[in-house]
């Protein structure tokens, strides 16, 4: 860890339709850092990370990348609309993990070939090679989809509830390889539900109900005091909500 | 027997220019189907087929009877309605389906309208079924044309046509050829549609695109097994409508598009891949 931002939020508000669903985000992810991004459902976990995809624009502030493209970020969605019964291997299914190096032209030759079975190997598909997605559990299909953010070789990862509906011995594996992502030096962020899970294997944790709550290590983070708060904050859509006046980032504001 | 089969295309030259035809047609539109199939865009096809009509009776109004004021007219109008309805759904509300439904029922009824106050009821007959038993250099030289452009294109875009219908979100995640995919791949819809017009007609053009395509569902696994199978099932119903055509003297862009249709009943009944009948017949299953 180098201490280099590869992120920067400058008070970063994202929503839809005006209305906010991130609210004055500022501070910084650095360069390798492994970030669980917690709380309630509604607290704006997807949005954020639809805001460093590029996928939504900031309605105030802003996101900065350092750089970086946001094509080369390795992203897993939450919501996913993949049509299952498409007749497409889990091989080709995976190898698409290497557009950055193929793009539309240049084949999976045998310099390439390794690599795809490679990250098939590392999750346990190497059976699975020639079966048709739609053939696949909701576990494999997760395998299959980790196996291509593997191939995508990214510096920054987001992973969006990365393990709803996996079973314990999958999230046990798919764990292993974020660990590995991180000892990598690669920057990984994922949105999770599991307070246990986000205290045994993510270093830093951002507490987020629409604004921050907490943000750091994540022992002195995952206080109760600090669930307690998010849970009271994510509530509130309002239709006739005023208009945001607020200049600072909360962060700097006392405490409400 | 070979005979039968032979002798219409030795004898006569309009059934050798049909046959030509329509066996490019049937190389280059079953595919298109195909991708269409798999975004479940089936009834699109159709929906653009409605709305070159007022862009061919334009073309029809300027310069009459005109293979090339026809064609270009409906690939004016086809191409504005596919842009304006993908452009509607990428920056509003509105699905993909609904807008295009809203335009292409605009430009069906301008169709008809324009039809209707300067044609009479035969030419409009000739533009819904085609004449395909009356394909002129011309009209040879475009499909081939369409058809050869097509397949290149289609070629082209393989990889990204079929990451934008199997994970869109994935493709604009890793690249730009997400929406420059979808508009390449609209245009050639419409340029197969063009192309077919003038022999099938615009409504039965729809049938050699879609037909082999569906059929193909039912006996291929990949998606480069579905390419080849209809485009073999769309020539083998193409020629053996035009026969039947010629042998029982009925139209010939029903008779072949009837053919497609057949051939999709049987697929349906006895295709290895989920046929009818195969499930009424349960093997007994495997060990793993």
């Amino acid at each position: 860890m180098n201490g280099r931002p590869a992120i920067k939020f400058n008070d970063l508000t994202l929503g839809y339709d005006r209305h906010p669903a991130v609210h004055h985000v500022t501070g910084e992810v650095e360069e390798g850092e492994l970030l669980a991004l917690v709380g309630p459902n509604g607290a704006g976990k997807s949005t954020l990370l639809k805001g460093i995809m590029g996928e939504l624009s900031p309605l105030d502030g802003s996101i900065d990348l350092d750089g970086l493209d946001r094509h080369e970020i390795a992203y897993l969605p939450q919501q996913i609309d993949i049509d299952r019964s498409f007749p497409v291997t889990v091989f080709d299914c995976v190898s698409m993990g290497l557009w950055r190096e193929i793009g539309i032209w240049r084949g999976i030759d045998v310099r390439r070939k390794p690599a795809v079975t490679g990250a098939l190997s590392a999750l346990g598909l190497l059976d699975f090679v020639d079966r048709v997605i739609g053939s696949l559990s909701g576990g494999q299909f997760q395998r299959v989809l980790f196996a291509r953010l593997l191939l995508q070789d990214a510096r920054l990862i987001l992973l969006d509830e990365p393990f709803r509906a996996v079973d314990t011995k999958t999230i046990a594996d798919l764990i292993v390889l974020i660990e590995r992502w991180h000892k990598e030096g690669r920057t990984v962020i994922a949105a999770l539900h599991d307070i246990e899970q986000v205290r045994a294997h993510f270093p830093k944790t951002l507490l987020l109900a629409r604004e921050v709550v907490a943000w750091g290590p994540t022992r002195s983070m995952l206080t109760p005091e600090n669930l307690a708060r998010a849970g009271q904050l994510s509530a509130a859509f309002d239709a006739e909500a005023e208009i945001c006046e607020r200049a600072t980032p909360p962060q700097e504001r006392e405490s409400v | 027997m070979i005979h039968y089969l032979i002798d219409p295309f030795m004898d006569f030259v309009f059934m050798r220019r049909a046959l030509v035809g329509c066996l490019a047609l049937s190389l280059s539109a079953p595919p298109i189907g195909v991708f269409l199939m798999l975004r479940r865009m089936s009834l699109m096809g159709d929906a653009m087929s409605h709305a070159i009509l007022p862009g061919a009776a334009i073309g029809y109004l300027l310069a009459g009877l005109s293979l090339f004021a026809m064609s270009l007219g409906g690939f004016a109008a086809g191409i504005a309605v596919a842009l304006l309805a993908g452009l509607v759904a990428r920056s509003t509300v509105l699905r993909e389906d609904a807008s295009l439904a809203a335009f292409y029922l605009c430009s069906l009824a301008l169709g008809v309208l324009i039809v209707s106050v300067r044609g009479n009821s035969i030419d409009l007959l000739h533009v819904l079924f085609g004449t395909v038993l009356a394909l002129d250099d011309h009209a040879i030289l475009l499909i081939g044309a369409i058809a050869t452009v097509s397949t290149a294109a289609l070629a082209i875009i393989y990889r990204p046509l079929v990451l934008e219908c199997f994970d869109p979100q994935f493709l604009r995640s890793v690249s730009r050829w997400s929406s420059p995919t979808h508009f390449i791949f609209l245009v050639l819809v419409v340029m197969n549609l063009i192309g077919g017009f003038q022999a099938l007609g615009t409504l039965m053009v729809v049938g050699i695109m879609l037909l082999p395509a569906i059929t193909a569902r039912f006996w291929a696994q990949d998606i480069s097994g579905l390419v080849v199978v209809s485009v073999l099932a769309a020539f083998v119903a193409s020629l053996i409508g035009l026969l039947l055509s010629y042998y029982a003297n009925v139209p010939t862009s029903p008779a072949i598009i009837l053919m497609a249709g057949v051939f999709y009943l049987l697929s349906m009944l006895v295709g290895w891949q989920g046929g009818l009948l195969w499930q009424l017949m349960p093997r007994k299953h495997l060990e793993a």
